[in-house]
């Protein structure tokens, strides 16, 4: 079989569970499946690179967070570091329908990992 | 008829509102889709409109964006009024910005709005007056021509 880089796809919740998650928001969306990962503190980094179903990372839980993942049409937001938003932007987020996790580990581990796991970056 | 305004609607954006940033966007996000426009367009037209929204936000005292829904386009008109921008060119460069420490601490800052702005728009003018304000319009088509 020939080499290839390939990508694989992995669900919100085996992303969850491979880094020890907590659902905040999505438990019905647990069977999203997620190819693609933007990762960054910078909203208009992410909307640079926007792919419709992609998992957003970021560290900031702020309200301009979670519209920053609908309009890049993300299938969820992971936050770092147990960083859980506050009620009215998780309100906002279930709005929006955007399913919320949030690991306690920092970007550089949760990318490593999720790369060795065969997803990868946008850009 | 070409031009004709299906639909148009002003919001007012306050400088310095992180309580409310982004709901102007996310209300006309919510109008497009309601409509029927393609997904893809609705999602050139949503980031274009935020990173103008954040930029007012930001960089702004207030201002007014007027949103237009033609058969053929969407039109997108943010009026500010503001410090305004001395060199148009420089603020266009990817990475160019004067975000202050606390705003990047809140995600903005990157100095990539504008060039967001332009890239997802098929029409795109800047206009701005130093002490005064900045006009920005752009214009997403819908409709093939
Ligand atoms: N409405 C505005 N009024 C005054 N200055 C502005 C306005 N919009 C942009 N600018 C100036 O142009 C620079 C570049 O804008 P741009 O949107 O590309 O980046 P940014 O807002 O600094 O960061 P980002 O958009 O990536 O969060 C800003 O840092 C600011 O100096
Ligand atoms: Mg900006």
């Amino acid at each position: 079989m020939a080499e290839r880089n390939e990508i694989k796809k992995l669900t919100l919740s085996e992303i969850s569970e491979i880094l020890d998650c907590e659902i905040v928001l999505g438990l019905d969306s647990l069977d999203v499946e997620i190819a693609l990962v933007l990762s960054s503190g910078m909203m208009s980094d992410v909307l640079a690179f926007a792919q419709p179903g992609a998992l957003m990372i970021t560290g900031l839980t702020n309200s301009q967070s979670v519209r920053t993942a609908d309009f890049a049409d993300a299938a969820a937001v992971l936050y770092l570091r147990g960083k859980i938003p506050e009620e009215k932007t998780i309100q906002l987020a279930e709005e929006l329908k955007i399913p919320i996790l949030s690991t306690k580990m920092g970007m550089f581990d949760v990318c490593g990992v999720l790369y060795a796991k065969g997803l990868r970056g946008v850009c | 008829m070409p031009g004709t305004e299906l639909y148009q609607k002003e919001f007012f954006i306050k400088g310095g509102d992180f309580d409310k940033a982004g709901e102007v966007s996310t209300e006309i996000k919510s109008i497009l889709k309601s409509v029927g426009i393609n997904s893809d367009i609705v999602r050139k037209v949503a980031i274009a409109t935020f990173e103008a929204e954040m930029n007012v936000v930001i960089h702004a005292n207030e201002g007014d964006l007027k949103f237009i829904l033609t058969p053929v386009e969407i039109r997108i008109t943010v009026k500010d009024k503001g410090k305004g921008i001395e060199d148009i060119e420089l603020a266009m460069k990817e990475g160019y910005s004067t975000a202050t420490e606390e705003m990047r601490e809140m995600g903005f800052g990157a100095g990539m709005g504008l060039p967001n702005i332009k890239k997802n728009a098929d029409g795109f003018e800047l206009t701005s007056e130093v002490g005064v304000g900045t006009l920005l319009k752009i214009t997403i088509r819908h409709k093939k021509a």
